[in-house]
């Protein structure tokens, strides 16, 4: 009689379960749905809604918790320090990257991969919250997934961009915290697309962000131009993060590099900083095989001018 | 906040500071000489809260005069520096420190060499062959690491010096409108335009 009871009413763990699924059921659109309600899917199913934890102000919540300026004892540290670029030339797209990840003043890890494999023509790189960047970029490449199979051709980096920025724009004010690039080929050739958790999304040729992008900014627009070789560009961006590695505290430890061409993505290498600054980037193309160090690079040079 | 940077080559300094004076959002002046000569081989470039550049670069300005009437010789540059370091540091343990950020560029004409000092408001000094204080340090610091060459020859520094501005004009959103260059070696100072 009891268990008979308990499946009619409308407190208990039972009638907790079942209005979970009934909200899980709500939430997902049917996928035969796509591409059936000519632009008017928002009144089928009314406007879509997120999930935010069950609170009055889920974004006060979180910054009374990860707000280490206003409180440097917060339980939760977010990685944030970080140093990521990515140009576009006529040789295709240079997506580099440094691999430190910082907890308020704790180098927690040196071997993050802050470059996303959305999918085999896509890369996504990673500054701002990790978290947020890594589940919504992956979140990101099941979508594109989705659209190659809808539609039989693959999605335009534009496409993916706007996807992304619409999906961090719809928790705009709920703490999502990333600055990404989202780099690819695709039909119009390279692209570069700048997306961060305020919404903003900025097509362009050269970009730099995290904390340490101003250094990399330095070194990358002075060397920077539309006509560079492959192993040019590649130089490039090893040597604007190891600028970036060198001189904020927050970024370094080792460089990942990726070449986008028209026939997707590659990998190209991981240089350790301290190396580089010691004794170079090693046997790659387009290093002149020294140290990248102010003090290796003019060892013996002295600025005395005594007379003659 | 206004930029500063500065570099030493073959036998030279370069002393560069924007000469824009700001209040608030308001740009009050846009030829203000923030580079003092304080000696005959001594450049200072002066940046930090207003009012206070002011009054302890004349202070020190008038102390290595004073110093230079009594013994009839002047301080060479390490000297000089060590004597402002000291007088900013002991300014920062009073009641009311000055909080100034300096570029000491100089020419010890008895060693034959350049010598740059970046000093701060906390009284740190460090000497260096390029320095930069303000935002476009952050831009210029990774820049001179790259092209910076102890033994270039004026014409080069000054190259270098003008990819630094370029680069601060390119990338920082509040860029000074001009600058005005000082370059000390063994023939004095002298200020020149780019």
């Amino acid at each position: 009689m009891n268990t008979f009871a308990s499946r009619f009413a409308s407190t208990g763990p039972l009638a907790e379960l079942k209005r979970a699924q009934k909200d899980v059921e709500d939430d997902e659109f049917s996928d035969t749905m796509w591409g059936t309600q000519a632009g008017f899917g928002s009144l089928a199913k009314g406007v879509p809604t997120f999930t935010v934890p069950n609170l009055p102000d889920p974004s006060a919540f979180l910054r009374l918790h990860t707000d280490d300026h206003a409180d440097p004892n917060c339980k939760i540290k977010i990685a944030h320090g970080t140093t990521t670029l990515a140009f576009r030339f006529k040789g295709g797209v240079i997506v580099a990257v440094d691999s430190r990840a910082t907890a308020g003043s704790y180098v927690a890890s040196g071997t993050v991969k802050k470059v996303i494999e959305i999918n085999p023509y896509l890369l996504g790189t990673m500054a701002g919250g990790a978290a947020d960047c890594q589940y919504w970029e992956t979140y990101l490449g099941m979508h594109c997934r989705l659209h190659e199979l809808r539609n039989r051709e693959r999605i335009s980096v534009s496409a993916a961009s706007k996807f992304l920025s619409n999906l961090v724009y719809g928790y705009k004010g709920m703490g999502l915290s990333m600055g990404t690039m989202v780099c690819g080929w695709d039909k119009t050739g390279p692209a570069i697309f700048y997306v961060d958790s305020d919404g903003t999304r900025l097509k362009g040729d050269l970009f730099s962000v995290g904390s340490g992008s101003t250094f990399a900014y330095g070194v990358l627009d002075q060397g920077y131009h539309w006509d560079l070789t492959d192993a040019e560009a590649q130089e490039l961006g090893r040597r604007s993060i190891y600028a970036a590695g060198h001189r904020d505290a927050f970024s370094g430890n080792t460089c990942n590099l990726y070449h986008v061409k028209e026939n997707g993505w590659e990998f190209i290498g991981n240089y350790d900083v301290s190396k580089m600054h010691y004794d170079g980037p090693g046997d790659v193309a387009g290093s002149a095989g020294v140290g990248y160090g102010y003090d290796i690079r003019v060892e013996g040079r002295s600025s005395a001018n005594p007379p003659a | 906040m206004e930029t500063s940077f500065a570099i030493t080559g073959k036998g030279y300094t370069i002393v560069a500071s924007d000469t824009t004076a700001a209040r608030s959002i308001v740009k009050m002046k846009v030829d203000e000489d923030r580079i003092k000569v304080l000696s005959s081989h001594l450049l200072m470039a002066c940046s930090g809260e207003p009012g206070d550049t002011i009054q302890f670069s004349e202070f020190v300005e008038r102390n290595i005069r004073l110093f230079q009437i009594r013994n009839n010789y002047s301080l060479k540059p390490s000297a000089a520096a060590a004597w402002i370091r000291r007088s900013l540091a002991q300014s920062l343990r009073s009641r009311k420190p000055y909080s100034v950020n300096l570029l000491l560029g100089g020419y010890d004409t008895t060693s034959h060499r350049p010598h740059l000092y970046w000093v701060d408001y906390l009284g740190t000094m460090t000497e260096v062959p390029f320095a930069a204080h303000g935002y476009g340090s952050y831009f210029v610091l990774s820049l001179l690491d790259k092209y910076h060459d102890p033994e270039a020859p004026l014409e080069e520094g000054l190259a270098v010096l003008k990819r630094c501005m370029d680069e601060v004009a390119k990338r920082l959103i509040v860029n000074p409108s001009a600058y005005k260059i000082k370059i000390v070696d063994k023939d004095g100072v002298r200020e020149i335009e780019l």
